[in-house]
């Protein structure tokens, strides 16, 4: 089936099976930032946003979405720079495979929440699964990178 | 041996720095740098059809339906792969795992084990085609229990062809895959002579490392009809060997190329992708990709080998250790690999800490079972054995009344002795001296860091809440002795900047940053002016890869030979410009200057266009230089629910000089909150006709961000002078002890000892209400 989506502010069509997942219709669209950690909604890696809402793409049929907006961190790279900023003088990029969702979710919980607490930020992104760091660098960055102390 | 320490400069520049990770940016943006992003667009999808039965002969496969599905390009099973058995392991030559796999057998040995594979256009059409095969099995009795296999009247590997490289103690017909025994030392007057013997057992469990990129391959056939194989995997150089052996083809006809790796932790050593795309490629002359799933990562690749634990410790009153006794069985599943170098870890490291003993004696069987294989995973053997031997230890502290940081402090190694012995057994004096070791200091901060002398042992919260601190020490090594091996070349460039090609496989520890900075300060040259390139085993040099904690400790040695060479081929290049004797020429900072004339490197660069100055350098791990950590737990019990909450933990590391403190701190505390996970509730269960029951996040529970606890680390000042820049290795040795003090912790809070992992609020639970 042919659908209508707005991918990172581009109209485009593209065709899809029926029982496709978002992460995949992504992905093959050029959107490699939008990583497949599980695809059973358990790790957070393939976080996108549909109408601005963080969504896991992995278990989101592409058909949902016809004539949505999608972000993906290549539509908000600007954004995902200032945060990885602050992320890498952290240390807190080991393998990396984790950052690009939490980076994304990151950015998303700043607009909906504005000035989130520790405990807001913990809970936003508890979603976003990370084996290496242990957490608290990354935790570190995205509170210098929101300004909360 | 030789030792840098000459060489060791006043103030350092670039190493000893917080850099940022030179990856960094691109990974943070989500760039396309992982294998699945760069994989073509037209490779064929490989999908396996994998065995239901624990252990079976297969009779018959059909795959008549199945091939004449739209896109399926083929489908191939055992008769279609060459008729010899290779081992996985991805450990350097000659391997000391058993030869005992098949790319693909007609016999299966776990539940996953491959059985067919099948390569479509599209997913769709591959799983498609799958449901149609029908095999036919001759289902064999299992052997499901590691502790009884070698009782046990079925024999996993019964065939003729499987043998060892090496003799490790292989017994395939009673079920062993490796047998180690040695004692050292005295061990029986150590007993003898004790006032105190305490005899426990510990058990660990299967553990998978969950990296988070799944492990995935893609290959190819280039121009020259090669085979490249491009993978997430931690050694390209191994790979290229088992694909060539595994399929029968010349060495010299594999290429293999790593990109960025999303983690591995041990897991991406072992090859499990790797073969089933090459194999497709090979038979079909086209591109292939495989990209496992989560739950064939949980179910067939391979995990932690449990461990049973039986261990015996001789004391004085006054808490001086005398002897140690070990007994251990570790379950290998279905394959040998790293069944014996695991138990050889356990033994060589597990009781190194305390070489003022007597003697001890080790004695460990790893068997096979029809369960998933297990494998390398970050602290390899030693994780298990310090579990057992780091709580023994504490239970003698409890037993004889005595604080378990003092009690430690009467028997420790302590800087310029000996370890009781190096790897396979080496006793040379300036192999196993300890030139750098401050477990004093790693003690002293961990109390200072966990307010030891105030919650020691523990309190009463009064809300039906326990709080309790524990401690545990770690030792790792830097790269296996007389075995790892790596090189490292530097090429110098026009513009007189330089590209490091190295073969060490930063899965996100890290080295590609660290072995830049260890160049750019040898070089003094500014970090920009160091390239990195790795790994591609076509360009890059060889090494043996990511594994045994070698990367810093081993590859940097090359790095910094290579980095000399280099100056020194550069001033000879300089000489003959300037018509100067080669020890008139100096060289700082980017500039050779002889006399009043100088040249800066970026000129030289322009100079020597058409002449290619290179230089490597290479280095076999020759020192016992392990690293070494204190880990102090403090936990509170619900003891309504049995639930444990680790609220702080110190991690205090000893890891000689710091090459880069931002990405020691959290490979730290990343390894720390893994060694939490498996103290509490990482594992692997199985149900009761064997089934694996924790093939996803959902039942397999990895720490999130809400079960992190406040995790303190500092380090010691140290240099080890045969590392360098005075470096050690701090890869895995971060992993262990969070497990031995977490339990002590516990023990501390509620007065109950577990000494089998995970504690579980259930074990917990029922412990409290027995
Ligand atoms: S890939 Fe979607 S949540 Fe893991
Ligand atoms: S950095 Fe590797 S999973 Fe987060």
């Amino acid at each position: 089936m042919i659908i209508n989506l707005n991918i990172n502010g581009s109209n485009i069509k593209v065709e899809v099976k029926e029982d496709e997942y978002l992460s995949e219709t992504l992905r093959n669209n050029g959107c490699k930032s939008v990583k497949r950690g599980c695809d059973k909604s358990t790790c957070g890696a393939c976080t996108v946003l549909v109408d601005g809402i963080p969504v896991l793409s992995c278990s989101y049929f592409s058909h949902r979405a016809e004539g949505k907006s999608i972000t993906t961190l290549e539509g908000v790279i600007e954004e995902a720079e200032k945060l990885g900023e602050h992320i890498i003088n952290e240390g807190a990029d080991q393998c990396g495979f984790c950052t690009p969702s939490l980076a994304l979710t990151t950015i998303s919980m700043k607009r909906e929440l504005g000035n989130p607490t520790e405990e807001d930020i913990k809970h936003y992104i508890n979603g976003n699964l990370c084996r290496c760091t242990g957490y608290e660098a990354q935790m570190k960055g995205i509170k210098k990178y929101l300004e909360v102390e | 041996m030789k030792v840098l320490d000459k060489k060791r400069p006043k103030i350092l520049k670039i190493v000893n720095q917080p850099i940022p990770k030179r990856d960094g940016k691109k990974l943070v943006t989500g760039a396309a740098v992982y294998t699945d992003d760069l994989a073509p667009r037209d490779a064929l999808i490989v999908k396996i059809l994998r065995s239901k039965h624990h252990f079976a002969e297969i009779l018959n496969i059909d795959t008549e339906k199945a091939e004449k599905i739209e896109g399926v390009e083929c489908i191939l099973t055992y008769k279609d792969v060459p008729d010899v058995r290779i081992t996985r392991a991805g450990q350097t030559f000659p391997e000391p795992s058993p030869l005992d796999w098949k790319i693909l057998d007609n016999y299966v040995r776990y539940i996953g084990d491959e059985v067919a594979v099948i390569a479509a256009r599209n997913e769709e059409q591959a799983d498609k085609a799958m449901r149609l095969i029908k095999v036919d099995y001759r289902v064999i009795e299992p052997v499901l229990d590691y502790k009884t296999a070698v009782q046990s009247k079925s024999i996993v590997h019964f065939e003729k062809d499987s043998r060892v490289n090496y003799d490790i103690g292989f017994e395939p017909e009673k079920n062993i895959a490796s047998h180690l025994h040695f004692d050292i030392g005295d061990y029986e007057k150590g007993f003898r002579e004790s006032e105190i013997i305490l005899e426990r057992e510990y058990e660990t469990q299967a553990t998978n490392p969950a990296m988070m990129e799944p492990v995935t391959t893609y290959t190819y056939m280039d121009e020259y009809d090669r085979m490249t194989v491009v993978s997430a995997t931690q050694v390209p150089f191994h790979v290229r060997r088992m694909i060539a052996n595994s399929l029968n083809i010349p060495t010299s006809r594999v290429r293999v190329k790593k990109p960025r790796i999303g983690g591995g932790f041990g897991l991406k050593q072992t090859a499990a992708s790797e073969f089933f795309p090459a194999l497709v490629t090979l038979k079909t002359g086209k591109a292939a990709k495989i990209y496992y799933s989560r739950k064939e990562v949980f179910l067939a690749t391979t995990r932690r080998h449990p461990f049973l634990m039986k261990v015996k410790i001789g004391a004085n009153r006054d808490g001086k250790i005398k002897a140690f006794d070990f007994e251990a069985i570790s379950d290998t599943g279905a394959f040998g690999e790293h069944a014996s170098t695991v138990i050889e870890a356990c033994a060589e490291k597990s009781m190194a800490m305390y070489n003022k003993v007597d003697g001890y004696r080790f004695d460990a069987t790893a068997v096979y079972t029809n369960l998933p294989s297990s494998g390398a995973f970050r602290g390899y053997g030693k994780t298990q054995g310090l579990f057992a031997v780091e709580s023994i230890v504490n239970e003698l502290a409890k037993e004889i009344g005595m604080d378990p940081t003092e009690l430690r402090k009467m028997n420790l190694i302590k800087k310029g002795e000996n370890l009781l012995l190096g790897t396979n057994h080496v006793y040379e004096d300036d192999i196993i001296r300890q030139d750098s070791c401050e477990l004093d200091f790693l003690i002293d901060r961990g109390k200072e860091l966990i307010n030891w002398d105030e919650n020691y042992p523990g309190k009463d919260m009064g809300n039906g809440k326990f709080r309790g601190v524990g401690m545990a020490l770690s030792i790792q090594a830097s790269g296996v002795l007389n075995i790892d091996s790596a090189s490292a070349t530097l090429k110098f460039n026009s513009d007189g900047f330089f590209t490091l090609l190295i073969s060490a496989t930063d899965m996100g520890t890290g080295c590609d940053t660290i072995l830049s900075q260890m160049a750019a300060e040898t070089l003094q040259v500014p970090l920009e002016n160091i390239v990195v390139y790795a790994a591609d085993t076509d360009v890059t040099p060889y090494d043996d890869g990511s594994y045994a904690s070698s990367s810093t400790y081993v590859t940097g040695r090359a790095v910094v030979e290579a980095s000399e060479t280099i100056i020194e081929k550069l001033k000879k290049e300089v000489s003959e410009i300037s018509h100067t004797k080669i020890d008139e020429i100096e060289y700082d900072n980017g500039v050779f200057a002889w006399g009043e004339d100088s040249i800066s490197l970026k000129d030289l660069g322009y100079r020597l266009n058409c002449r290619q100055v290179m230089a490597t350098g290479s280095h076999t791990c020759s020192k016992e230089a392990p690293p070494y950590k204190s880990g102090f737990a403090l936990v509170e019990v619900d003891t309504e629910t049995g639930k444990v909450d680790v609220l702080e933990f110190a991690g205090v590391v000893d890891c000689g000089t710091v090459i880069n403190s931002n990405l020691c701190t959290v490979q730290t505390q990343g390894g720390i909150l893994q060694g939490i996970g498996m103290a509490l509730y990482e594992d692997i269960n199985h149900d009761f006709a064997g089934r694996e029951m924790n093939d996803s996040f959902m039942t397999y529970k990895i720490p999130t961000r809400k079960d992190s606890p406040k995790i303190m680390v500092d380090f010691a000042k140290s240099y080890e002078p045969t590392g360098p820049y005075g470096a050690k290795s701090i890869g895995e040795v971060v992993i262990n002890a969070a497990a031995p003090a977490i339990a002590d912790a516990i023990y501390n809070a509620i007065g109950v000892r577990f000494r089998k992992l995970p504690i579980t609020p259930e074990k917990v639970f029922f412990a409290l209400n027995k």
